[in-house]
């Protein structure tokens, strides 16, 4: 008996001291959050300004803006999108439905699908230096640098769509057969209209992830003075290098401007992880 | 769903990457065209600064500029990949070999000084100079100096931190090859940021902190950190512009070079813009913060300018 009560006793501290253990762990991830946005938005506030839209860099901080760099972003991300998004849910299709889980050879398809997931950026950018900009001959332009971005993010989408199929209930494809449908009817009509929250989800995390990157265009050589619109097979620059070039700048005022396309650089993240959250609820089915 | 329609969109896409293969620029004749140039991340903002200059009076001219790294510069440049490679230290000799089993033939021009400045807290009221020797005691590999009274013993009881740039830099190839006698070769224990700035905050905010960078951090850090003279055995020699132009702050001072590759020059943007630098060299210098050239200086780059046209205007009728 009085173990017992002991024991009851002993669970509710643990309970609480789990919950106030959670609750740190929250804090410092929103602690270091707003630390970063509040510390970003005061150095870059003096430099939110239209120059930084519209200008091109400088050696002038005050006149400098980050427009190529922008555009440049833009357009990776739509190679990034019109690649990544349909590749990435064709191969989870073919994973998810079509593949006999029991051969051996799938499984390492999808062991090594994960550990892609996983490799340094950097090593794309080797691969993608190797074998799009010298081995295809592209050169140093967005639309390789897309085609690497792609590579990049590819796992991650793949795994996030699987994951949004495993999520249809297997009733929905069942009751599809039962009716007659065929398996590419299953997938088409049922079976992909119920995963689109999370695959549209995944994608434009990948999404989010690709914009972010740096060290992989570096090594494809993404330029840091770049003075006109950049074309999709053109030379370019891109938001975060651009950001890494000022940064390291002597003079103070690069590090305002650095701010200042840092917010930019938020924003277009916020804004994409905003669509997803307002394509998943829109979609959103429950069963 | 509708992505899903999209599909088609990615094969056009896909296609016309495999038949974009003559992307590069080769830009021809003419006061336009694009030139591209690459390499050192110190000399890059030079680079850039000419090229904005330059493209405000010739509109039509394109001029990129990357910062791969001096080393990376090289290999993309002795590749024949770019028209000109931004380096803070000479060609070495197995770049020399790369650009001439592919046969691109160079000319360097020196087109700015700098100065690798030795700095301190501006609270480090001991350190007013520090001998070559002191210095290298302080960064050899395996050097175990971790109190500043075990440099010199006039100095006080005070733990010594240190700040340098990262492995990759050409700053850190220079100052090891003058300080430690072999490039490359550093103790490890110390706070190594590519970043030089990150350097600026970290000795600024160590009462015991040394560090090393280029001459343009000091300047623009005037108030949070001290420079110290160096003697390289002619006495104690300040970092300054005209100690780094004489060449009199030894063995610190290095130049800043841009190579161009020969056969461009037959491109006559290329051949305007190397001209607009050297003619403009001093305005450029300003105002990307760097230390100019000296008159003979100059006068040398244009003789080289001026033998590298002839040689390729020579093979060229």
């Amino acid at each position: 008996m009085t173990l017992s009560r002991r024991g009851r006793a002993g669970a509710v501290v643990k309970g609480g001291a789990f919950r106030t253990v959670l609750l740190l762990s929250l804090a410092v991830a929103f602690i270091t959050l707003g630390t970063l946005l509040v510390d970003v938005f005061q150095r870059g506030w003096p430099r939110l300004d239209k120059t930084l839209l519209t200008g091109v860099p400088s050696f002038d901080p005050e006149i400098a803006g980050a427009r190529p760099a922008i555009l440049a972003s833009l357009e990776l991300m739509a190679v990034v999108f019109v690649l990544a998004v349909p590749i990435g849910i064709g191969t989870a299709i073919y994973l998810e439905e079509y593949a006999d889980k029991t051969k051996r050879y799938n499984r390492l398809l999808e062991l090594n699908i994960q550990n892609l997931a996983a490799v340094p950026s950097i090593v794309y950018g080797i691969l993608g230096l190797a074998f799009i900009v010298r081995g295809l001959g592209l050169g140093r332009v967005v639309l390789a640098a897309g085609l690497i971005l792609t590579l990049l993010v590819l796992p991650t989408t793949i795994i996030a769509t699987r994951e949004a199929l495993r999520a249809v209930p297997n009733s929905i494809r069942q009751g599809g057969y039962a009716l007659g449908a065929t398996q590419w009817q299953v997938i088409w009509r049922s079976v992909l209209p119920a995963a689109i929250p999370g695959i549209a989800t995944g994608s434009i995390l990948a999404l989010s992830r690709a914009i972010g990157e740096t060290a992989p265009l570096i090594m494809i050589g993404a330029l840091t003075f770049v003075t006109f619109d950049p074309t999709l097979l053109g030379p370019f620059t891109a938001l975060p290098v651009q950001i890494y070039a000022w940064i390291g700048q002597p003079q103070e005022g690069f590090r305002h401007l650095a701010a200042a396309a840092i917010v930019v650089l938020l924003v277009l993240l916020l804004a994409m992880n905003a669509f997803a959250i307002w394509l998943r609820n829109r979609y959103q089915r429950r069963y | 769903m509708s992505k899903l329609r999209l599909l088609p969109l990615a094969v056009v896409a896909l296609s016309l990457s495999a038949c974009g293969g003559d992307g590069d620029s080769s830009g021809s004749g003419g006061a336009s065209g694009t030139i591209v140039a690459d390499g050192s991340s110190t000399v890059g903002p030079f680079t850039s600064a000419a090229a904005e200059r330059f493209q405000n009076e010739n509109p039509d001219v394109k001029v990129t500029v990357g910062i791969s790294g001096t080393g990376g510069g090289f290999e993309r440049f002795c590749r024949g990949e770019t028209d000109l490679s931004d380096a803070s230290r000479p060609i070495k000799d197995e770049e020399k070999k790369l650009c001439e089993e592919n046969d691109i033939q160079y000319t360097e021009f020196l087109v700015a000084n700098d100065a690798l400045t030795v700095v301190v807290n501006p609270d480090n009221d001991w350190t007013k100079c520090l001998t070559v020797g002191q210095l290298r005691k302080i960064w050899e590999p395996g050097s175990k100096v971790d109190n500043w009274r075990e440099v010199d013993p006039k100095f006080p009881d005070q733990r010594l931190t240190l700040f340098g740039p990262g492995t990759d830099s050409g700053t850190f190839d220079y100052f090891t090859a003058e300080i430690v006698g072999e490039e490359g070769k550093s103790r490890s224990d110390y706070q190594a940021s590519e970043n030089d700035n990150v350097l600026v905050q970290g000795v600024a905010g160590d009462n015991g902190a040394l560090g090393y960078f280029g001459f343009s951090y000091l300047e623009e850090n005037q108030d949070k950190l001290r420079a110290v003279a160096v003697d390289g055995g002619n006495g104690c020699v300040m970092p300054s512009v005209k100690s780094a132009q004489s060449g009199e702050y030894k063995p610190l001072s290095r130049p800043l070079f841009v190579y161009a590759k020969k056969s461009s020059f037959e491109r006559r943007e290329v051949e305007k813009f190397i001209e607009y630098l050297i003619d403009n060299e001093r305005a450029i210098a300003k105002s990307a913060r760097y230390i100019p050239l000296t008159d003979a200086q100059v006068d040398e780059a244009r003789r080289e300018l001026r033998d590298a046209l002839d040689e390729v205007k020579g093979e060229g009728s």
